[in-house]
C-alpha cells in the first residue's frame, strides 16, 4: 500500500512540474540581471560537495541533485 | 537658364559619385583560440562525526559499535576554455581529490580492534565539453578514477548532451557508468588462521586483519609482527552502476527559475560490503548479504526566487524510491541575503526522512533463515536535520589578490535519529 502511494506521488510530481513550467513569461536578455546572479544558479555550490558526499554515505538514497547516484566508492 | 544647366550638371556628378562608391570588404577573419586557463577551484572540507551502531560491528550499541569518523577532503579542479575552427566553445576541466579519513569502526575489521583505523582516497577526474552557442547545444564526455584501501579501483565514464529552447529553457541528458572492484576484506574471524604461514599458534600470538585485508600475526605483549600473511591477492567482486539522468530547467519570469531532474539508476554486482557484520538472533555473526541488483528512482525539483534586491530563496525537494523498499523525502531551503552586492550570508536548513530497506534489522534482529540481511544504519528508518550558514565574498577587485575572485565558507551541523551527529566546515576558493 505504501509502495503504491509512493509511486502515485512520484507519477504526480512530473505533470505538476510541467504545469509549473507551462506558465512562463518571455524574459528578454536585459531583464535577466537577477536570473543571472551566481546565487540563482540551479545547481549545488562547489562548497557543498563535502556535505553531499557525507549524505550519500550516511543515507540510503541519492541522486537527482547533480551528485553521485551510487558506485564510485567503497561504500553501499 | 545657366543656373538650371549648372544645377543639372551638378546633380549628374553627384549621381555618378553615389554609384561609383566601392563597398569596403571585411578583411577580418575568424581565428580559433587555443585552450587557455580560465578558472581554478580549490575546495577543502573537514568532517567530524560521532555515532554508534557501526555497520562493521553489526549495529552494536556498546563501545565496540562506536562509529566516530573524521574526514579531511581536498580537491582542485582546473578549467581551460578555447574556441575551435567551427566557432564552438571547448571546455576542458581536470581535477583531483585527496581524502584522508579516520574511522573508529574500521579498527574492528579485526575482531580485537587492531586493524588500521585510517585511510586515504585519491580520485582524479577529466571532463571535456563542446558548446555550439548558435545552435544552443552542448556535448560532453568525462572520466573518473578512484582508489582506496577497501577497493581496488572505481572507474567512471559519462556522456552528456543538452539543448536550449527558444524560451529560456534547457533540456539535458546524461549517461554515467561506474565500474567498481570491491576488495573482499572479511572480518578476521572469517579468515582461516592457516593463511598466515610458519607461525605457530600460542597464547601470546594474535592474528589481525589489516584494513587492506592482509592477515598478520603479532605478539600481543610486544606488538611486534612475527608473521605476515600470504602474498596472495585479496579476491575482489565487481559492482556496476548505470545511470540515465534527465533534467529540464526553465526561466519562469525575471525573478524565478526552476528545474526538474530525474535519474534512473541500475546497480548490479556485489552491493554489500564484506567487512559489515550482521549478528543473528541466536548470537552468531556473519557478513551482510544483500541482493545483487538495485533499481533507484530519485526525482528532484529546484525553485529559485529573487525577492526584492537582496534576498534569494533556493528551494529543493526530492522524492526517492527503490526496489529495496526504501522511500525517502528530502526538502531544503537556503536563503542567501546580500549584505552588499559582493558579500552574502546564506543560512540553510535541510530535512530528510527515509523508511527502512526491507533487508535491514538492528543488532540481533535477523533470523538465520533470512535470505538477505544487513544492520547498516544507512538503510534504517530515520529522520535527519541539517542546518548551518555560509558566507560568500566576491568583490570585483578580488580578495587580497586580484585573481582570487570568490571565497565561500560554509558550516553545517547534521543529526540523525540513529544517534549520529556530525559537523562539517568547507571552504571554496575560486581563482579567475
Amino acid at each position: 500500500m505504501m509502495k503504491r502511494n509512493a509511486l502515485i506521488k512520484y507519477c504526480c510530481a512530473v505533470p505538476i512540474a510541467g504545469l509549473m513550467f507551462a506558465s512562463c513569461a518571455h524574459v528578454k536578455e536585459y531583464q535577466k540581471s537577477r536570473i543571472n546572479d551566481s546565487e540563482m544558479s540551479l545547481a549545488n555550490r562547489k562548497v557543498e560537495k563535502g556535505e553531499m558526499n557525507a549524505q550519500s554515505y550516511r543515507e540510503g538514497s541519492s541522486g537527482a541533485n547533480g551528485g553521485k547516484t551510487g558506485g564510485g566508492c567503497g561504500c553501499n | 537658364m545657366k543656373k538650371i544647366c549648372l544645377t543639372v550638371v551638378g546633380m549628374y556628378f553627384m549621381l555618378l559619385h553615389a554609384f561609383s562608391q566601392v563597398s569596403v570588404k571585411d578583411t577580418s577573419t575568424y581565428k580559433p583560440k587555443k585552450l587557455k586557463l580560465d578558472e581554478i577551484n580549490l575546495v577543502s572540507s573537514y568532517y567530524n562525526q560521532t555515532a554508534d551502531k557501526s555497520a562493521v560491528m553489526g549495529g552494536r550499541t556498546d563501545s565496540k559499535g562506536i562509529g566516530d569518523v573524521t574526514d579531511l577532503a581536498n580537491g582542485i579542479d582546473i578549467k581551460f576554455i578555447g574556441w575551435d575552427g567551427k566557432r564552438r566553445k571547448n571546455t576542458l576541466t581536470g581535477g583531483i581529490g585527496i581524502d584522508y579519513h579516520t574511522a573508529a569502526s574500521q579498527a574492528y575489521v579485526d575482531s580485537n580492534g587492531h586493524a588500521r583505523n585510517n585511510g586515504t582516497r585519491i580520485y582524479p577526474t577529466l571532463d571535456w565539453s563542446i558548446e555550439n552557442e548558435k545552435k544552443g547545444t552542448e556535448f560532453g564526455i568525462g572520466a573518473y578514477y578512484s582508489a582506496e584501501h577497501n577497493y581496488y579501483h572505481s572507474i567512471g565514464l559519462n556522456s552528456s548532451f543538452s539543448k536550449k529552447t527558444h524560451n529560456n529553457g534547457e533540456f539535458s541528458f546524461k549517461l554515467t557508468g561506474y565500474f567498481d572492484q570491491i576488495k573482499m576484506i572479511k572480518p578476521s574471524e572469517f579468515i582461516p588462521v592457516d593463511s598466515v604461514k610458519n607461525v605457530p599458534t600460542t597464547d601470546s600470538i594474535v592474528y589481525i586483519t589489516t584494513a587492506s585485508g592482509r592477515t598478520e600475526a603479532i605478539n600481543y605483549g610486544t606488538g611486534q609482527v612475527v608473521g605476515k600473511g600470504s602474498r596472495v591477492k585479496t579476491p575482489s567482486q565487481a559492482r556496476d552502476t548505470y545511470t540515465a539522468s534527465f533534467s529540464f530547467s526553465q526561466v519562469i519570469n525575471a525573478r524565478m527559475q526552476a528545474s526538474i531532474a530525474l535519474d534512473l539508476v541500475y546497480m548490479n554486482g556485489y552491493l554489500g560490503l564484506p567487512f559489515h557484520r550482521v549478528y543473528f538472533n541466536n548470537g552468531k555473526d556473519t557478513i551482510e548479504n544483500l541482493p545483487s541488483q538495485r533499481f533507484k528512482f530519485p526525482i528532484g525539483i529546484r525553485l529559485n526566487y529573487f525577492i526584492g534586491d537582496n534576498i534569494i530563496l533556493r528551494g529543493y525537494y526530492r522524492f526517492y524510491i527503490d526496489n529495496w523498499g526504501l522511500v525517502s523525502h528530502t526538502a531544503s531551503l537556503e536563503v542567501p541575503i546580500k549584505i552588499t552586492p559582493f558579500i552574502s550570508l546564506s543560512p540553510f536548513y535541510r530535512y530528510y526522512v527515509q523508511t527502512a530497506a526491507k533487508y535491514f534489522a538492528p543488532y540481533e534482529g535477523h533470523s538465520p533463515q533470512d535470505q538477505y540481511y544487513t544492520s547498516n544504519y544507512a538503510l534504517a528508518d530515520f529522520q535527519s536535520h541539517s542546518y548551518g550558514m555560509g558566507i560568500r565574498l566576491a568583490p570585483p577587485k578580488g580578495i587580497l589578490i586580484k585573481s582570487l575572485s570568490v571565497l565561500e565558507l560554509r558550516y553545517s551541523h547534521y543529526t540523525q535519529t540513529t544517534n549520529l551527529a556530525a559537523d562539517m566546515i568547507s571552504l571554496n576558493l575560486k581563482f579567475k
